[in-house]
């Protein structure tokens, strides 16, 4: 009895110290949402290029589940492991508002990637979003008309009504659509919704290709959308030269990954999705993390810092921070992405 | 197992140790987890240089009172020989009930404060009313309540956080008499104190016991089985409704998903803590010290940047060893 307890102490020992071998405390900890997540992957390769351009010492923590409070935990014990900044892809904009209120007060700078804490700005010091979400609409309305040479019937798989994106990034779609001359001979019938489920965004997308014999594009500026669509254009063959493709057929682009979308992409189902790198976020933000931490960057709208690789990145109002841009994946380059 | 399936034999459990050995033994989970609980102490004390802040420990203290709370529950109906899946998700319901009845509803803060405990004791007596009264299994009748309240939850409010008033938010941050203590371990000392009189020197708590050890022969014996199961469920949504209203003055935000997946943790510190699930055995004692063991390795491996993939699998290694030396022991028992 006794051995084995003694046994059992040792071994809890042993679990401690393997912790102990990772005792120094790094300048730079990133919280993602989740890990084990390929997109959020991408991000923390981007901070450690930016780690190893500028010397600063870094290390990517995150939670097993993506919920509202399990980065709460972790946020409390890096703070009081002394490190410099924090960056975070916040699970929710509020209720990590304390823990991020006592990091700061301690001193420590805590930056936002990806996510904003939205209503909560000033209670961080600064945040790193993808691309200006007022381009992303008309970035794809001009997607989709390059291939249908800006004629043609076209519809919109969205996913959930309520989604503040997909309705700012539709809003400026169809904006662009009655403004710009160049895409008078372009027309919307329907924004349909999937709520970005595989299965009902596969049957709403069925459902647009039965109602519309004459349809000529799809966009669907949702990553599970447009996987929906590619597949069910491809099932019904109806992509441009497809064994049943009416006319031209139907040319679908979005916003997708380019894993989940590069079968599609190289076997012509979808000309090209769109989406911005997720390891620019990450690069920008490791640069400004180092910048805090060496005195270099002081944070002020209208003030910019200089991205090696990238160009000069801009505080923008309530201290955001553009990675950008928007990139296009197309037979040529989806290779080269391994998100 | 101690003597939970033994009825046919003609002494039956001994409930009363009279020499010094057999209380020993009796005790050896609890000693268990203790022995884990000091290594874990001086191992993080030793190698993490910042976790020996009182301060710091304090505050960390606050993110485990509420599980601590439905530990305490969880052990009773453990003991008793059931399970409650769903008292995660009855904090998630209440703590979303308060605040849309307060934000979108209007009514007084203070009102929902009064019924958050009756609340949360009425979604106890359904799966009690289920379990006691239909005479159901507690696993499937919780499995379904733990989806129910939680889907209840989501369809109040969605996706989005409910803000409580700046004057309800942070009990976390109210220290005790000059200490550093926060309020919130102050009360969860003092349940684990009534919860631990209740179970270990009342006759209601012998009856819990008997009921986990064998429910036919409590049944004979003139226990009131049914009552006691109903009152079981009750109090573990009474005490779930209690770590709710904590939950929402720490987080100052009230969404759908607070303490999603708490369950599986209160259940891995009971038995951690040396309660038999099959019931009949299980002290609050153990299971308090348990809780202490996860936060404290938890917290050590957070200070020491170890990823919490990682640390889950150090909590299952625990889990397994604990329930493996509690079983080698009790097999000496016999």
């Amino acid at each position: 009895m006794l051995r084995n307890t003694m046994t059992l102490l040792l071994g809890l020992c042993v679990l401690m110290s393997a912790a102990a071998c990772d005792r120094q405390t790094p300048d730079v900890v990133y919280i993602p949402k989740n890990t084990g997540n390929p997109y959020f992957d991408a991000v923390t390769s981007g901070f450690q290029r930016a780690a190893r351009e500028t010397g600063v010492s870094f290390q990517m923590l995150g939670p097993a589940q993506a919920g509202a409070i399990t980065q709460l935990p972790m946020l409390k014990d890096q703070v009081q492991r002394g490190v410099k900044v924090i960056a975070i892809s916040p699970n929710s904009p509020d209720a990590l508002n304390t823990a991020i209120d006592d990091a700061r007060a301690r001193g420590v700078k805590v930056i936002t990637v990806d996510a904003d804490l939205t209503g909560n700005e000033d209670r961080r010091d600064a945040a790193v979003l993808q691309v200006d979400f007022d381009l992303v609409g008309p970035h794809l309305l001009e997607l989709l008309g390059k291939h249908i040479d800006y004629e043609g019937e076209f519809a919109i798989l969205s996913a959930t009504t309520d989604a503040p994106n997909q309705r700012h990034w539709i809003g400026g779609l169809l904006r662009a659509l009655a403004d710009n001359p160049r895409y008078a001979r372009m027309k919307h019938l329907e924004t349909a919704y999937g709520d970005d489920n595989d299965q009902k965004s596969l049957t709403q997308c069925e459902a647009l290709l039965t109602k519309y014999p004459s349809l000529r594009g799809i966009i669907s500026p949702t990553t599970v959308g447009v996987a929906a669509c590619a597949q069910a254009v491809k099932s019904a063959g109806v992509y441009p030269g497809g064994p049943t493709a009416r006319g031209k057929g139907v040319v679908v682009v979005g916003l997708g990954m380019p894993s989940a979308m590069r079968g599609y992409i190289k076997d012509g189902i979808v000309p090209a999705v769109a989406l911005w790198d997720p390891a620019n976020m990450g690069h920008v933000a490791g640069h400004l993390a180092a910048g805090l931490i060496n005195g270099t960057i002081k944070p002020a709208v209208g003030t910019s810092f200089d991205v090696p690789g990238l160009g000069p990145r801009e505080f923008r109002e309530k201290m955001i921070v553009i990675a950008g841009p928007l990139l296009e994946f197309n037979k040529e380059n989806v290779d080269q992405y391994r998100f | 197992m101690h003597g939970s399936h033994t009825t046919a034999s003609p002494q039956g459990p001994p409930p009363l140790a009279n020499t010094r050995d057999t209380l020993l033994l009796d005790s050896v989970p609890e000693i268990i987890a203790a022995a884990l609980l000091a290594a874990a102490v001086v191992s993080a004390w030793v190698l993490m240089p910042s976790f020996g802040d009182i301060g710091y420990l304090a505050d960390k203290s606050t993110v485990y009172v509420e599980s601590g709370l439905m530990v305490l529950a969880m052990t009773l109906i453990i003991v008793a020989g059931h399970i409650d899946l769903s008292c995660a998700s009855t904090l998630g319901l209440v703590g979303t009930l308060i605040a849309f009845c307060h934000v979108r509803l209007g009514i007084p803060l203070e009102t929902m404060l009064v019924l958050a405990v009756p609340l949360g004791a009425a979604l106890g007596a359904i799966n009690g009313a289920a379990v006691a009264g239909l005479g159901l299994p507690s696993l499937v009748v919780t499995l379904a309540t733990m989806a129910l309240y939680r889907g209840v939850a989501q369809v109040l409010i969605g996706d989005h956080s409910l803000s409580l008033p700046q004057w309800f938010v942070g009990i976390d941050r109210i220290t005790v008499a000059g200490t550093p203590l926060r309020l919130p371990l102050l009360v969860l000392l003092a349940a684990a104190i009534v919860l631990g009189l209740l179970l270990h020197r009342t006759v209601l708590g012998r009856w819990i016991v008997a009921m986990g050890t064998n429910s036919e022969a409590a049944r004979y014996s003139g226990v009131p089985v049914g009552g006691v199961t109903f009152l079981l469920f009750v109090l573990s949504g009474a005490v779930s409704a209690l770590g709710a209203v904590l939950m929402l003055s720490r987080l100052s935000v009230a969404r759908y998903d607070h303490g999603a997946g708490l369950e599986l943790s209160v259940v891995t510190a009971v038995v951690l803590g040396g309660a038999s699930i099959y019931g009949g055995r299980g002290t609050i004692f153990g299971s308090m010290l348990a809780m202490l063991l996860v936060a404290v390795v938890q917290t050590g491996m957070g200070l020491g940047g170890i990823r919490e993939d990682n640390q889950v699998t150090a909590i299952g290694a625990l889990l397994v060893v604990a329930v493996i030396m509690s079983n080698l022991t009790s097999r000496l028992r016999r």
